[in-house]
């Protein structure tokens, strides 16, 4: 039994504690991410979800006076365990942030192949990788002429487009998407959300968003946030249908939030 | 209308703002007759040969001072190479770990540098190199810059590294990158112009300096044999040759003056293009 869980979800997290120095923000979440499937987590602001995922890739810890504590398993394995090397952890489990950052100094080209050359990693046929990661992110098209220009010169929807190749290629089983969409035009969202539904059924996808009706279109799991504390979860059409959490119910309808 | 108060609010205007235009043609007269008088005297001494001979004895024809001219780019040279690294370094320390006691401590220590008398650096390493090693030599003037150079290396860099956006830190951790990978590749080469330009104005700045270089490389009338050895740099050249009772040599001095401001101002337009192509890249 246990091994099934540990096979149908790829990350488990138990009794997730985390703090901004005395501020306790995330209090003992207990919550499994489905293997390949794309899991949304909505609540009002500050309510730690995306303390919650930055916590599923040792992102948090980055933050001066930020600590976790608890068990996060990926394929069973507990990231917070000791001797675990979290610049290990971040390879297989990949970012994507609110604000579209692409490195300024370096090519479209070397944006996509950033990761693999400041881990100095090499790969066989660069040219390819590049080639296969932006058509993954929907945005070979547009860029193929120019993939020597700066990634500054993207557009804003171009530029979290061209972030999300770069995440994809250091091929990561899980991707955790911050609020990816927020900096957006609802143009470069629609781009973004479709992305999210072609990437399903490869990886595991986290998305923290403030759009319920995002989170309603992209994903098949849902999780409510609410003061650190995960409310509700369960499948989206339900959450969003039945909600069995009056919290959540008050949220979806917009009284509070 | 008070016809009359307009008139005097014109006139007190007029008044004020003719004030201003004389005071700031004061300011810059100087600067255009010390810029013009040595264009006119330092370029009627410059020559070929003022650029590839060897200083000669009073009186005599065609000296030049080509050893003083590769004496100065040697100083400077050693100079960036002790005072650049270190700066840099000590600017990555502060701006990334800096947040402590240490980082307070290395702050304060290096403003208090930064107003140090250049002088006293020289004195500095002449109790600590020179003595130890019984001569003057280029190592020790290069170190007298570079300690005048150092603090503002290390703050230049400093502050350019804040300025880089935590958001390109947090994406190049998010991508498995350890963190001294990222801010040596990332980080520091997102801040390198800015940090050029410091260096680059920092050199401008020591390649001026007499005093620290008076007990350090001292001066040497021939070629260096090597940089363990008394130096020539054309500012020591100048305030020996200023002093001189011999026309040829103070004409001399006027050249070499000429040459280091022309060095000193290229340097600071290269120091300008550095920062506007950093503007520029930024876009």
């Amino acid at each position: 039994m246990e091994a099934d869980d540990d096979k149908r979800y790829k990350v488990r997290a138990i009794d997730l504690h985390a703090w901004f120095g005395t501020s306790h923000s995330l209090k003992g979440i207990t919550m499994d991410l489905v293997d390949r499937h794309v899991t949304a987590i909505i609540g009002p602001s500050g309510c730690g979800k995306s303390t919650f995922i930055r916590c599923l890739n040792r992102m948090h810890e980055v933050v001066s006076g930020a600590r976790a504590e608890g068990t996060v398993l990926l394929d069973g394995e507990n990231i917070y365990a000791s001797g675990i090397d979290a610049v290990l952890v971040r390879r297989r489990v990949g970012m994507v942030f609110q604000k579209p950052n692409p490195f300024p100094t370096m090519t479209i080209r070397d944006n996509v192949l950033a990761g693999l050359k400041l881990n100095g990693l090499r790969t066989r046929d660069p040219d390819a990788l590049v080639e296969r990661c932006l058509r993954q992110s929907a945005l070979w098209e547009e860029v193929k002429e120019q993939l020597h220009k700066s990634g500054a010169s993207l557009s804003g929807g171009q530029q979290q487009r061209l972030c999300i190749a770069r995440t994809l290629a250091l091929e990561p089983e899980v991707i955790l998407m911050d609020e990816p969409c927020s900096a957006l035009d609802p143009i470069a969202t629609a781009k973004i959300e479709e992305l999210i539904h072609e990437l399903r059924g490869k990886y595991t996808i986290a998305i923290v968003t403030h759009s319920m009706q995002q989170a309603a279109r992209v994903s098949d799991f849902t999780a409510f946030f609410y003061l650190g504390e995960l409310i509700e979860y369960g499948d989206t059409d339900s959450i969003f249908t039945k909600p069995s959490n009056p919290r959540t119910e008050d949220y979806l309808t917009g009284r509070f939030g | 209308m008070d016809l009359a108060g307009y008139r005097r609010r014109r006139l007190v205007d007029l008044a004020v703002r003719g004030a201003c235009v004389a005071a700031t043609l004061v300011a810059v007269v100087p600067l255009v007759l010390i810029l013009g008088y040595i264009v006119v005297k330092g370029g009627a001494a410059l020559s070929p040969a003022f650029f590839l001979e060897l200083p000669k004895p009073a009186g005599e024809t065609g000296a030049g001072m080509a050893n003083a001219i590769v004496g100065t780019l040697t100083l400077v040279g050693l100079a960036c190479a002790f005072g650049v690294p270190l700066g840099v370094f000590a600017g990555i320390y502060l701006a990334e770990f800096g947040d402590n006691w240490l980082g307070t401590v290395i702050r304060f220590c290096s403003d208090v540098m930064a107003g140090v008398p250049s002088i006293v650096s020289g004195l500095f390493v002449y109790a600590l190199v020179v003595v130890p090693m019984g001569r003057n030599s280029a190592i020790a003037g290069g170190l007298a810059l570079a300690m005048l150079m150092l603090p503002t290396v290390t703050r230049t860099t400093e502050e350019l590294l804040k300025l880089v956006p935590n958001a390109l830190r947090e994406a190049a951790l998010a991508l498995g990158v350890p963190e001294w990978r990222t801010t040596l590749w990332v980080v520091l080469r997102t801040a390198a112009p800015g940090i050029a330009t410091g260096v680059v104005l920092a050199v401008a700045r020591v390649t001026g300096e007499t005093a620290p270089l008076l007990f350090t490389s001292l001066n040497n009338n021939g070629w260096a044999d090597g940089i363990d050895q008394p130096t020539a740099s054309l500012t020591v050249q100048i305030y020996q040759y200023a002093g001189s009772p011999f026309e040829d040599q103070q004409a001399q001095a006027w050249a070499a003056a000429l040459v280091l401001v022309v060095v000193v101002l290229v340097l600071n337009i290269s120091a300008r293009i550095l920062v506007r192509h950093r503007v520029a890249g930024a876009r």
